[in-house]
Order: C-alpha cells, then structure tokens, then sequence
C-alpha cells in the first residue's frame, strides 16, 4: 500500500465544496448532532473518526439528506438543502456516497448497477454511460466481472463495485460512510488502494472510518467526533501524535494500542 | 489401450471386473420405502392409513368413472345403458350430459353462429401475453404462439364457422404470431390494443365505440406530453383532457364515423354471456386492472404524505372488512340507484369493477409485504445517486419486491379467478351452480348433478394449475439475480 502522506499542495482553500452552520438534530429527544460547523474546501481530504453512536454517520448522511436536520444551515456545493426536493436531487446527483454495506441493486448487472443513474438522472446516453462505466470499473480493477451480478462478487469486490457506481456519476464530493467494516481484514487493502488512487487525483473526500492508517496516509484534517460534537480537529501529524483533548488520547489509546 | 497393453506386458489385465451391486439397504426401491413410509411403528400405521383413504377414494370413484357412458340422449337413458352393461346396482357417470350441453358450460348463452368470437378473443389472448409473460425465452415464446393460434384455428373450424371468417382469423393469428416473433418489443404495442380488441369482439357493436376511448388515451397522452414541457400539473391536464374527450367528444364523433364508416359486429349483451366466457372475462379484466392499481396503492400505504397514506389505509382496510359477495351486491343493486336515472351501466362491467378492486386491495396487501422485506439500505442508494421518487420505485424497489411478491399476488389472483363463481348471486351465469342448474332444469339432464361438477371443476383446476405453473416458473427466471 502507498501511504506516503500526500501533500496539500493539490487543495484550492478558498473554493468552498461544503459548509455547514450551527447544525442540530434529534432523533426523537436524542441530541445527535448539536451543534455542528464545519467547513470543508474543494479537494480537501477529512476523516471523521469517533466512537460508535458519536453521530459520525449520521452527519455525513445529513451532507446528501439521507438524515434530515432540524436547525443549522447545509450548503453543498452552492445549494442549500432545505426542503426543496429539486435542490436535494440536485445535491444527491453532485454527492457520491459509498455505504458500509454496499448497497448494490442485485437484480441489475454490475455494469447495469454502473450505469443506472447516469442514465435516468444524468440523461446520457446508453452506450456512453456504459463506455464510462468500464472506465471506472477498469479504475477499480473489476473490469472482467462487468457482466456479473452482485450476489457472485466477494465483499471486497462488491464495495469496489459501488465506489465505480458514484464515481460514473461524476461527482465533486464522495461520501465515505464506513467503507470498510463490513469486510474481512484482507479485503480492506483492495478498498483502501481504490480510495488512495481516488484521493492522488484531488477528489474531495469525507470519509467515516477507523482505519487510522488511511487517516494518515491521505487525510488533510482529521475530526474526531464524540456525544454529537466536533470534540478536536486537526491534521493527521497532529491529531495522532498530539492530541489535546483527554478523550481522544482515550480514544487514540484504544485503537491504536493493540 | 488395453489390448496394445495386453500384447506387450502380460501382467495388465485386458478387461476390468464388472462392477458388484450395492447392498440392498443402501439404494433402490426398497431403501426409499423403508426410509419414507416405513422407518418405524408410528409411520407403519400412518401409512397404511394413508394407503387405506386412498383406496376408499379409488374404491367409491373407480367404477363410477370406469362405467360412464358418453352416448345418450338422456340421464334415464344412461341410467338404463349402465345398467344393461354393468348389472342392476352398477353406478355410472352420465358425461353424455357434458357432449350434448359442453358449449353451455363454456359459452353459456353466446348466439351458436357467433361463437367464432369469444373463441378468436380468447386466442388472441394468449398472443397479447406472449410478448409480456414470455419475454425472456423465445422458444417458450414460440411454442404458446403455435398452440394458441392451432388450437384456436381448430376449435372454430369444428364449430362450423365460415370459411371467409375462419380464414380472416386464420390469417390475422399468422401475422401477429409472426410480429410477436420478429418484433418483440413492437409487439407490446399491439398487446396494449387487445383489451379494446377483446372487448369488441365479445360484446360486438360499432367499432368506434372501443376507437374512440383508446383514442382518449391518446388524447390525455399528448396533453400530458405538451403540459410537462411547461412543468406544472402535467397529469392533471391529461387526465382532464382525456375525461372531457369520453364526456364529451366521443360519443358523438363515434356515430358521426360510424354513419361515415359502418364497422361493426352484431351486438351481444351482457345476459348472453355465461359460463366460462363469463368467468374468464370477469378474471382476466380483475387480474390486469388489479395489478397496477395494487401498487399504487401499496405505494400510496408506504407514503410520507398522511392524507395519501390514510385514504389508502382507509380504502384497504374496508374492501378486505367486507365479503365479495356484499360488493358484488353492491354492484348489482345499489349502483343504479346512486346513479342518474336512464343511465344503464352494464352488469358485467360492474362486476368487473368490484371484483377488480376486491382483488387489487389484496394485492396491494401483499405487495406492501415485499416493499417491507426489501432493505433500507436499498431505498438510501438509490436516493444517494439522484433518483427521483418514481424512479427509484420503478427501477429499484418495485422489480424486487414485485420479485418477493410473486407467490402472494398469483395466489390471489388464483383465488380472485375461483372467486368470479360468486357472480351468481347477482344473476350471472357461473359456469358452476347457474349453468348447471340451467342444464339440470331440461327435462332430459334432470338429476346429472356430479358430472357437471366434475367437468367445471376439471376446467378451472387446468386454468389455476396453469397460472400456478407460471408463477415458479417465473421465480425460477428471476432467481438469477439474487444469491
């Protein structure tokens, strides 16, 4: 695996890719996000680190309205996301979003799970959605099992699989959420490999997970989250090897001290 | 091999022993009883209980089957044939009973020189379904079409029909047959046709009548087509231009044609239909009408918005509260009272409405049940990449649970079909009480109460078992893609 640190050279700090305001939500009376504002730059890389029920996910899930907040402002990419629902497809078409458990369509072909929503969103054609498709799918090394379904994939394969089927989409922003957990250890590189390809090529990047490595490797800035709040950010140098607060030394000592 | 061997190194052996039987308890016929029937005292005596029943049933319907008489003018008549052949107390099926009346049990009260009719709308059926039900394989495909158009060639050809008609069908079977086959994708464009067809051919009349409501079709298409250019209330435009072309355009501008052009078959009116034309028109039109409406209101159950949900809550709720036989009730009786006096709303038509939303409230149940079964995880990928609501239903949701469902919504619709039975009780001729009362009050067939039963029943026992084949033939096809 390359993991060298990259180098922030490729980020245009003053384009603005998503900015969030003040933002709250409950499920319910529980407060699960309070008070959140983060300002994310395009090509900017981040990884949301945090323990479970720390309200990682389910702020990431509120970038593309999978969760809907209460008070607070999202704006993605130019578009607040209020209840419009043109506004929401519109920032769903931009926000690519890789789930823990794949999520692939398995009645459709691999490569029609690829070229679906190019098609019926994106109105292009079929036989160009599909060249796309295998472009993306040679990207992440599977062309050979384009006329597979799903349920024939292994798990590593199937998540590759469904980080090709954001990215046929062309988005500005990809939403990592969990991408890894769900997979036994030795698939985990093959999708981490595809997700550091994608990082050297300038994608913007929020990414939920505990591979800390990663977190190194690519990471402009390193948030760690816990009881809904934004407890520390930093870059990954200075997150991991100077944490400020005690609970991500806590943190940091439970994961890494194995 | 083994003869080269042979001639050069002495010691390979030139022919293999043959192989020994396997001991007697380890395979064969005795293995499977001893396994199956008898692996111990509790399954001894259940299987020679087992064994007793059927003999009864053998026993009771055996001669019953074996001493019919097929040739008689009467029941006194058979009576007397069984007895002379097989003795005094010998008991003997009457099937002359179905020879000499089958066509009512069948066609019920059609006009005999007619019978060409339901007879071409039945095969076309099969025809306007092939390209939609046999999709994936041409053979499959190929086959129903030749034994739909033969057999429906032959039947009316028995039947006497004109050669100039029998030769019109012949020709009209071959060239959408060879449509289907060249063009599937074209032909479900005439399939969408054939409820217009079919409801020509059956009830006769000008054929502009039936023109002119699929024309209305085309009318709210192409408003919806225009409106959705300029956004706003597509669908209601369309669906207001096409009400107010059946309203008010249609009949008018169809007498005007038909006065220009006069295509028609002479009318048959609803109290001729009967028997299994009846059941069949009843069960196909609730089948095809119920499907659709059951999802939209299996949709419209799982929906955000509270004031769709509670209708369809509410309308779900009270078609399965109350028995069909009340709604048929409904239909027949209490319908002409709401609506405006003079009106005249054909029986059968509103039988057809009530039994196809008796079934669709079921099929929306069972439908319901697969949306549930699908996970979540699929409804949030397919909102992640843009799709839009119906989009996502249509592409993502509903092929897979439609996919689940599909035991569930057969079953109904084999329980809808056997339940068009029902309609007797507003006065229709069922095939199975009305028609064979109606045979039984002939002098003649006085008394023959088994053999039509039996006739009636072998028929729909064909039907359902055909739809029920169908259906796993169906999952065997879509199971590919799940694992």
């Amino acid at each position: 695996m390359s993991m060298q640190p990259l180098t922030a050279e490729t980020r245009q700090a003053d384009e603005t890719a998503i900015d969030i305001v003040k933002l709250n939500k409950w499920y319910g009376t529980f407060h699960v996000l309070r008070d959140i504002d983060l300002h994310v730059s395009r090509g900017e890389r981040i990884v949301i680190a945090g323990p479970s029920g720390s309200g990682k996910s389910t702020l990431i899930r509120c970038i593309n309205r999978l969760e809907e907040h209460q008070t607070g402002k999202i704006v993605v990419d130019g578009t607040e996301l209020t209840h419009d629902l043109k506004n929401i497809d519109k920032v769903r078409s931009e926000v690519g979003m890789v789930f823990q458990h794949f999520n692939l369509f398995p009645h459709l072909t691999i490569l029609e799970n690829c070229t679906l929503a190019p098609i019926w969103v994106r109105k292009i054609p079929r036989r160009e959605a599909e060249e796309t498709a295998m472009h993306f799918l040679e990207k992440v090394r599977i062309p050979d099992q384009a006329r597979k379904y799903p349920g024939q994939l292994s798990g590593g394969q199937q998540q590759r699989v469904a980080i090709a089927r954001a990215l046929c989409m062309r988005p500005r922003i990809m939403l990592f959420d969990e991408p890894t957990s769900a997979l036994d250890p030795e698939m985990i590189k093959e999708v981490l490999d595809t997700m550091i390809e994608l990082a050297e090529e300038g994608m913007t990047m929020l990414c939920v997970t505990h591979e800390m490595g990663f977190a190194q490797a690519v990471a402009h800035r390193v948030i760690f989250m816990d009881q809904g709040q934004i407890v520390e950010q930093n870059t990954p140098t200075e997150f991991f090897n100077n944490p400020k607060s005690e609970r991500t030394k806590l943190f940091l000592s439970q994961i890494l001290g194995h | 091999m083994s003869e080269t061997h042979a001639q050069t190194v002495a010691y390979v052996r030139d022919s293999m022993l043959p192989p020994q039987p396997p001991p007697m308890r380890s395979s064969g016929a005795v293995l499977w009883l001893r396994a199956n029937l008898f692996s111990g005292p509790v399954n001894i005596l259940l299987t020679l209980i087992g064994l007793g029943i059927l003999w009864l049933i053998f026993d009771t319907l055996w001669p019953w089957l074996s001493h019919s008489v097929w040739n008689a003018g009467s029941i006194r008549e058979c009576r007397q044939i069984v007895s002379e052949t097989y003795g005094p107390e010998a008991n003997g099926a009457c099937f002359a009973v179905i020879r000499a009346r089958w066509h009512q049990f069948v066609l019920g009260f059609y006009p005999q020189e007619f019978y060409w009719r339901p007879i071409l709308a039945f095969g076309l059926l099969f025809l306007a379904l092939a390209p939609l039900l046999f999709g994936a394989s041409v053979r499959a495909r190929r086959i129903v079409l030749a034994i739909a158009t033969v057999l429906t060639v032959l039947s009316a050809a028995m039947l006497d029909t004109g050669l100039a008609v029998l030769a019109g069908m012949t020709a009209l079977m071959l060239a959408w047959s060879a449509l289907i086959d060249a063009r599937p994708g074209r032909a479900l464009l005439a399939s969408l046709l054939y409820p217009f067809a079919g409801v020509w051919l059956l009830w006769g009349g000008s054929l502009w009548g039936p023109v002119m409501v699929l024309a209305g079709f085309g009318v709210g298409l192409a408003v919806w087509r225009v409106a959705a250019r300029f956004g706003m209330l597509a669908v209601a435009a369309g669906a207001a231009a096409a009400a107010l072309w059946w309203w008010l355009v249609s009949a008018p501008l169809a007498g005007l044609l038909a006065g220009a052009v006069p295509l028609r078959l002479v009318p048959v009116t609803s109290d001729q239909f009967g028997g299994f034309v009846l059941s069949i028109t009843i069960g196909i039109a609730g089948i095809a009408l119920s499907l659709p409406i059951g999802i939209v209101l299996a949709l419209a159950r799982r929906s955000d918005m509270p004031v769709v949900k509670m209708l369809a809550v509410m309308f779900i709720e009270f078609i399965r509260g109350v028995p069909l036989i009340a709604l048929l009730f409904v239909a027949s009786l209490l319908l002409n009272y709401f609506l405006p006096p003079g009106t005249s709303f054909d029986i059968v038509l509103r039988v057809i409405i009530m039994v196809t939303l008796f079934s669709a409230a079921y099929v929306a149940e069972v439908i319901r049940g697969g949306l549930a079964a699908l996970p979540r995880g699929q409804y949030e990928a397919a909102d992640a990449l843009g799709l839009d609501y119906w989009k996502a239903q249509r592409l993502i949701i509903l092929p897979q649970a439609l996919k689940i469902s599909i035991p569930g919504i057969v079953s109904t619709f084999i329980g809808m079909f056997k339940d068009t039975t029902l309609v007797v009780f507003v006065g229709l001729f069922d095939p199975l009480k009305a028609m064979s009362d109606t045979v039984r009050a002939s002098f003649e067939w006085k008394g023959a109460y088994w053999e039509p039963y039996f006739f009636v029943g072998a028929i729909f026992f064909v039907l359902c078992f055909g739809m029920s084949r169908y259906s796993m033939h169906l999952e065997r096809r879509l199971k590919r893609g799940n694992r």
